[in-house]
């Protein structure tokens, strides 16, 4: 009978989270669908009528096909580039520790608490002739994605056995084709914890376009959205189609990548 | 000798050289940059020493706010997540129906980008229309109802729920992970000396879980200094200075074209938290060390 109650009430509790949790997202999708006038108020209600041309009317005024694309290049390039150079380097510093790599380890690692200094940054952005470019995004989002990702590539790389290695040199692989075809493939499982990571991280990435990027043509869908809601503030209807159209892709690939995503957190917390 | 045939350095360097030109560079520019009257207006680049931070230390209540509100954000954040997110790991632990559907709620608002939330935010939080305040006079509780973003005595608690709202379900994951890597025979034995709950929470599951919760209250620490989508969506640091954080400062010096106070503020932030950093990220390398 206790027991019974108890269970009732932890269930209830999970279902009232839930629902705190999906209420405002709710509210976004079914508001998406309202015309301007009903939209206005942005009840939780049902639309009278389903206007599904907001979608088309976004995706025009919104210049959103531009700016998904734009996104799309800065978040799978910065994911290619970032793995592939935080991978490299987590595997020397876990393979060969020595004192000039443990330092080197330990510097790079040190970012993740190093803040960016935006103001300075712009100097140096202007001095590599990347400032207002699409480069320049896709060259500070890898930058930045490096110093977890080579926290989390070594931790991993400690756990693979050396002995693997060795039976490559012993077929007399070069350094870079022993990384590269026996290494790599071992990585698998935590390059996708990482990639899904940091394409994730890149996607919702506001502050480094809205620093460096004065162009409306090359602005990644956040700032895109961003600008959109400061044109469009009292038609609520066209802002939440945007929210939607802007969300969706991180949802798709959380979903997908949702078993990466966990065990990447796990192993990151694991070690202490 | 072998190993650095096998293992050679300058794999690393191109990784190393991208992360020092743009994160290390700019913050050690920095200290001289804060020296300088930097700014959009004219060319040149005079040293003038201290003045600014003179500006920000005697325009007094500004600079002591935005310090104070970083701050204040960074502890009621960590402490809120921690605790709600443990209590959220512990409920969805086990003994629930449909668990896996209801991680995955909470887990979502973590995944979209703050600036969405923030703008749906502004949508449920506005005084008139909003779904918060229509909620609360539809159960007639219209005296909790509140200028929510507008009230210089709500405006920051609100960004503090709604980061809340955001961050909870990414600590309950890390937490949830340490949970279920407490074995259950600890349980038992504790049990079987006669433990109430509270005994079993107390002395197995909190220093069990405590590599977990060291982990992401620094993630939690790293983050709240760190603050600026946050507070630049939700009010851009107003009603007047009331929410300003040490980022959306620096934003809106940069904006001004003021650089050499922007540089000057960044300069502090960056020598305190690599200074913090050094040391939080010494503890969490240390245990890799030691392996290999």
């Amino acid at each position: 009978m206790n027991k019974k109650v108890q269970s009732l009430l932890v269930n209830g509790l999970a279902w009232i989270l839930s629902l705190t949790m999906l209420t405002p997202l709710l509210l976004i999708v079914v508001n998406s669908f309202k015309t301007q006038t009903e939209a206005a108020s942005m009840k939780l209600s049902l639309p009278t009528r389903w206007v599904w041309d907001n979608y088309s009317v976004v995706i025009e005024k919104g210049k959103l096909i531009s700016s998904f694309s734009n996104s799309l290049l800065y978040s799978a390039a910065a994911t290619v580039f970032g793995i592939a150079l935080a991978a490299i380097a987590a595997y020397i510093f876990a393979r060969n520790p020595s004192k000039l790599n443990r330092f080197f380890y330990f510097f790079m690692v040190l970012g993740i608490a190093m803040p960016i200094n935006f103001v300075t940054l712009t100097k140096v952005m202007q001095f590599t002739h990347i400032i207002n470019t699409q480069l320049g995004i896709i060259v500070l989002l890898t930058v930045i994605s490096l110093p977890f990702s080579v926290f989390l590539l070594h931790g991993y790389i400690g756990s693979v056995p050396r002995e693997l290695d060795e039976a490559g040199i012993v077929d007399g692989c070069s350094p870079f084709r022993l990384f590269r075809t026996i290494v790599l493939p071992l990585l698998a499982p935590v390059l996708a914890t990482v990639g899904v990571l940091n394409f994730m991280n890149a996607w919702n990435e506001f502050v480094i376009p809205l620093y460096y990027l004065n162009d409306s043509g090359k602005w990644p869908m956040t700032l895109a959205v961003y600008n959109f809601f400061g044109q469009f503030q009292v038609s609520w209807n066209l802002v939440s189609a945007d929210i939607v159209l802007t969300t969706l892709p991180v949802i798709v690939i959380y979903l997908l990548g949702q078993k990466y995503i966990i065990s990447g957190m796990t192993s990151g917390s694991v070690k202490g | 000798m072998l190993r650095n045939k096998t293992y050679p350095f300058y794999f690393t360097l191109a990784t190393i050289a991208l992360y020092t030109l743009f994160l290390v560079v700019p913050g050690v520019m920095g200290f001289y940059y804060s020296l300088t009257d930097w700014n959009s207006f004219s060319d040149e680049i005079n040293f003038i020493g201290l003045d600014n931070f003179k500006t920000l230390f005697s325009s007094g209540e500004h600079y002591m706010s935005y310090v104070y509100n970083t701050l204040n954000f960074t502890v009621s954040t960590v402490v809120l997540k921690t605790a709600l997110g443990l209590l959220f790991a512990i409920a969805l632990n086990e003994g629930i129906k449909m668990k896996g559907f209801h991680r995955v709620m909470v887990f979502m608002p973590a995944i979209i980008p703050m600036l969405v939330v923030g703008l749906v935010f502004k949508s449920v939080l506005n005084p008139a229309t909003g779904l918060l305040n229509e909620t609360l006079r539809y159960v007639g509780l219209d005296f909790l109802a509140q200028k929510w973003l507008v009230d210089v005595n709500w405006a920051f608690k609100s960004i503090i729920a709604v980061d809340t709202w955001k961050g909870v379900g990414y600590i309950m994951i890390i937490l949830l992970a340490g949970l279920q890597s407490i074995s259950k025979s600890y349980y038992e034995a504790a049990s079987i000396d006669g433990a109430n709950l509270w005994h079993k929470f107390r002395y197995v599951t909190i220093p069990l879980l405590m590599p977990s919760l060291v982990v992401t209250t620094v993630l939690n620490l790293l983050y709240g200094l760190k603050v600026f989508e946050a507070v630049y969506v939700l009010t851009n640091g107003g009603p007047g200075y009331a929410t300003d954080v040490v980022y959306t400062a620096i934003f809106k010096e940069f904006s001004m074209g003021r650089y050499g106070v922007g540089t000057a503020l960044s300069t502090m932030l960056f020598v305190f938290m690599t200074i913090a950093g050094y040391f939080i990220i010494r503890l969490m390398t240390k245990g890799e060390d030691e392996r290999s």
